[in-house]
């Protein structure tokens, strides 16, 4: 990239709003999946929608792959920079701009961070639902290019559910807008499309979300079982019921060890902990809590404890929030792993992973989404130990064929991204690609968005046929030809 | 298609043998009269019996330059403009196989000619159902009713289609099958085509196949009326309601220039959770009059669609702000006084409604378009679903906004030879 282009990138942002110095640039290199880094050209921080317009008219005239950021918490290598392509940062544009109570509506821009939003309107009893782990640093820009779940969207859906229209800067710096305020607006479902494309279609610029009033109670209830075998039971027994549960979330013995050690939840040690929410209004929520009580005591829970005020619910949902992070109390390094399987498979995938991990003699600890089959394996090795890292790899790679197997998904929140998308083609055969690869070209023919993500390459992406040309991960000693 | 180029008709001709080598003679019929799309008359119906006949047929008929119209129970052909070409209908009455429903998973994965009537009965077998109210469940296929985005009163609670569908197979006009989204709740591989194919009035490929998140059925439910004096007296309790802590499923309010406005409410759930809610409705409703009313007041919308003079009627969409519900209603009163139309309408507190225009056919069409640029202005969007033959012709969409060029651009990728419901969609996609 020549001088004159970044001068010209220089002047949309004026000074302070490009980033180019080495030692700066690092801050970029990767997203929260710190096992692939690139160091972008540029990083360029724009204020507005119109800067974001000239920004990416810039890279369409010139050519220049685009990579857009939120607050870098991704999990799987989305926000990688593309080399000698530019990093668009969203984090300047922060503001809320409307919240409209009477239709239960907030317009943000892309850079809010999601608990920010809750924070906004809690005073009026209302919340912003989807809710990842990473809620207190992760922005809705981010959660929109990811289609962020979170615990709760068992029972209120993912960030696709609350998103109801957009303001998009597409790939050649056009402005556009899907959906609206009101609903069903005329025309394809270009939000719907657009949410969880992971970047590759444009970047949102100002978002339209559905805000919830809050339920009149939640009631939280943690139940011991002796093995996750148990514990699963009891959540087909819940379903079987037919009750909805706002969230309900497993961990095994490994992960209640390492939550424990991290914030002091004070769980029950036991082989399978259940943690179950319900929601709504307190008649009925008494109700079927008691009848969740009576499942998991007939599926042999060894403890059942009712989490009696909003701060003991708090402490709860802390070991749970914080377990990723909990893991560094009980091993040197660690794999987060995002699988998802029909929840009736839970039995056979699990000891298929405990199979797994005891023939790699590596320890697996296993967090998840229980009401709906996410999985979330920890797969834990030490680094300093040769070979375990790539063994640790090779059975996160196996596990999430275990997924695959089973009819589930190889990703259920965290994104393809980087990291997954050579799983892509084990999940989907060729023609379903090939039809997904025509509605982006509809959107970004020129493949400047985000271009290397998502969806197997086999040629190198960002390459055109025709003569060798090496291409700029090659060059940059990234990516090897083989 | 033109009916009087004689090349398309050899065309047809040759192509009939092709068809019937491929999904048998008997499913090959000559279209008659009533199988006329909003008044333009296609020439073939066939009926393929599985995915892989219905992908050959559409790709013989893509490669012939052939208009096809794709085609569930019928109830809903008429919706969309009318085709500017329509050589085939394509039937999807033989996929009608409920492939798999895994209850514990609370999922299903149902053909496309499948009603809905036949998915809830099998589905009710282990307490479950697919959480949406669609007009005329016991004609309307899953593929229609995706493909048409029809909604009812279920969706304040459980959203719409787009939120209930998880995965997808549909057959393009090149002949590729193809699937997207899968068999689990939760899942975020690859494109959201699932939700591109809901609403798309078929205009992008020909649904199969879809599987579905389910919810369980409820266990106790309790509906009740709510009569106050005026719209403005309703907008208020809707917007109280809806401010509140009640857990309803359902909230619809009905206007007309006849009758004082009535609201509906529903609750599901435990004996004791639907007591305390109807306690706390009473206390909410202050003096407005709430009666228990029977579970039929949730056909209303398929009331409003009962057509006992189609000749001078149009039935139409609005969607608007729920907080615009009052000065919507009052507009379309004095519209409908000013133009001497009679009216009613069936609004959700989601601000989707259903509105029936009953007039001379060109003080239809003018009112409607009026209307829509009213509604237009403030964020909403009008959509004519039913104009009998006698009302001129317009657009029954509405403005596409800035997005047109790109829909446009998504149609042609994905069907470059406009094969499918050309003309029929937004914009003249």
């Amino acid at each position: 990239m020549d001088t004159r282009i970044l001068d010209d990138l220089r002047a949309i942002v004026d000074g302070r709003g490009l980033i180019s110095s080495p030692e700066e640039l690092h801050t970029y290199e990767c997203d929260g999946l710190t096992n692939f880094r690139v160091i972008p050209r540029a990083v360029l921080l724009p204020a507005s929608t119109e800067q974001v317009q000239k920004i990416v008219r810039v890279c369409h005239r010139e050519r220049i792959p685009f990579v857009a950021r939120g607050s870098g918490t991704g999990l799987s290598g989305g926000a990688l920079p593309v080399a000698n392509g530019i990093v668009i940062s969203l984090a300047r544009m922060n503001r809320i701009l409307e919240v409209d109570f009477p239709n239960a509506r907030a317009v943000v821009e892309p850079g809010v961070i999601n608990l920010d939003v809750t924070g906004r309107v809690q005073l009026q009893e209302y919340f912003y639902a989807p809710d990842p782990s990473s809620q207190s640093i992760c922005s809705i820009g981010g959660n929109v290019a990811e289609n962020s779940g979170g615990a709760h969207c068992l029972k209120y859906g993912f960030t696709t559910t609350h998103v109801l229209g957009l303001e998009v800067v597409l790939p050649d710096g056009s402005l556009v807008h899907f959906g609206g305020k009101t609903l069903d607006t005329p025309g394809y479902d270009l939000a719907g499309v657009f949410v969880g494309s992971e970047g590759t279609l444009g970047i949102a610029t100002k978002i339209i979300l559905r805000i919830v009033k809050r339920p009149e109670c939640v009631r939280a209830l943690l139940a011991a079982f002796p093995s996750t075998n148990e514990a699963g039971a009891a959540v087909s027994g819940i379903i079987a019921a037919g009750m909805l549960p706002a969230a309900i979330e497993m961990m095994d013995n490994l992960a209640i060890q390492a939550a424990e050690a991290a914030v002091h939840a004070n769980y029950p040690n036991c082989g399978g902990l259940l943690l179950v929410e319900l929601d709504g209004p307190v008649a009925e929520v008494e109700t079927l809590m008691t009848h969740v009580n009576e499942i998991c005591h007939s599926n042999g829970a060894s403890e059942i404890r009712m989490a009696k005020s909003d701060a003991e619910r708090a402490l709860v949902w802390k070991g749970r929030k914080a377990a990723f992070a909990a893991m560094g109390r009980i091993s040197p390094n660690y794999i987060v792993q995002d699988g998802v399987i029909p929840r009736t498979a839970l039995p056979k995938v699990m000891s298929e992973i405990e199979r797994l991990g005891q023939a790699a003699g590596l320890r697996v600890a296993n967090v998840f989404h229980a009401g709906d089959g996410n999985l979330h394996p920890l797969v834990l090795y030490d680094r300093r130990i040769p070979g375990q890292e790539e063994n640790a790899e090779a059975l996160s790679s196996k596990i999430l064929e275990l997924c695959i197997a089973a009819g589930g998904s190889i990703t259920g929140e965290h994104g393809v991204g980087e990291d997954k998308k050579y799983a892509m083609s084990k999940m989907f055969a060729e023609p379903d690609l090939a039809t997904m690869q025509r509605v982006r070209s509809a959107f970004d023919p020129l493949q400047l968005s985000n271009p290397t993500k998502v969806f197997p390459t086999p040629r190198l992406c960002g390459e055109k046929p025709g003569e060798y040309q090496p291409h700029p991960l090659e060059t940059s000693g990234i990516a090897e030809r083989f | 298609m033109d009916a009087g180029a004689p090349s398309k008709t050899a065309t047809v001709i040759s192509v009939d043998e092709q068809f019937r080598s491929i999904v048998g003679s008997d499913h090959v019929r000559p279209a008659i009269s009533t199988d006329s799309v909003a008044g333009v008359q296609p020439k073939l119906v066939v009926v393929p019996g599985n995915e892989t006949e219905l992908a050959e047929i559409l790709r013989v008929s893509n490669d012939a330059g052939l208009a096809v119209v794709p085609c569930g129970g019928g109830t809903k052909l008429g919706w969309g403009n009318p085709p500017a070409r329509a050589d085939l209908i394509l039937s999807t009455a033989r996929l009608n196989r409920i492939v798999e429903h895994v209850w514990a998973d609370l999922t299903v994965t149902v053909e496309a000619g499948c009603t809905i009537e036949k998915l809830q009965e099998v589905l009710a077998r282990h307490g479950q159902r697919l959480a949406l109210d669609p007009l005329w469940p016991d004609k309307a296929t899953i593929g229609g009713v995706l493909s048409t985005n029809d909604s009812g009163a279920l969706r304040l609670r459980f959203g719409a289609l787009r939120d209930l569908i998880i995965g997808v197979t549909l057959a393009l006009p090149d002949g590729t099958l193809a699937s997207s989204g899968g068999k689990v709740v939760k899942n975020v591989a690859g494109y959201d085509l699932p939700k591109l194919a809901t609403g798309a009035l078929g205009t992008l490929g020909v649904i199969t196949r879809a599987v579905f998140r389910l919810h369980p059925l409820p266990r106790k439910t309790r509906t009740f009326a709510i009569s106050v004096s005026d719209v403005e007296q309703t907008q208020h309790f809707i917007h109280v309601v809806q401010d509140s802590k009640l857990a309803h499923t359902s909230l619809q309010s009905e206007f007309s220039g006849q009758a004082p406005p009535i609201s509906h409410i529903l609750f599901e759930g435990t004996e004791a959770g639907l007591d305390a809610q109807e306690k706390q409705l009473r206390t909410l409703g202050g003096s407005a009059r709430v009666l228990e009313a029977p579970p039929s007041v949730w056909s209303a919308r398929q009331e409003v669609w009962t057509l006992t003079d189609p000749e001078n009627r149009v039935i139409a969409k609005i969607s608007i702000l729920p907080a615009n519900l009052g000065q919507t209603m009052e507009l379309l009163q004095r519209t409908a006084h000013a133009n001497h139309l009679r009216w009613r309408a069936l609004v959700y507190a989601t601000g989707i409604g259903c509105l029936r225009l009953e007039a001379l056919p060109e003080a239809l069409r003018d009112t409607l378009q009026s209307l829509r640029r009213d509604l237009e202005r403030q964020g909403g969007s009008l959509v004519a679903l039913h104009r009998s033959e006698k009302v001129p012709v317009f657009d029954v969409w509405g403005n596409a906004g800035d997005t047109l060029p790109l829909m446009k651009a998504i149609k042609h990728q994905l069907d470059p030879r406009n094969t499918l419901n050309p003309g029929r969609f937004v914009g003249g996609i």
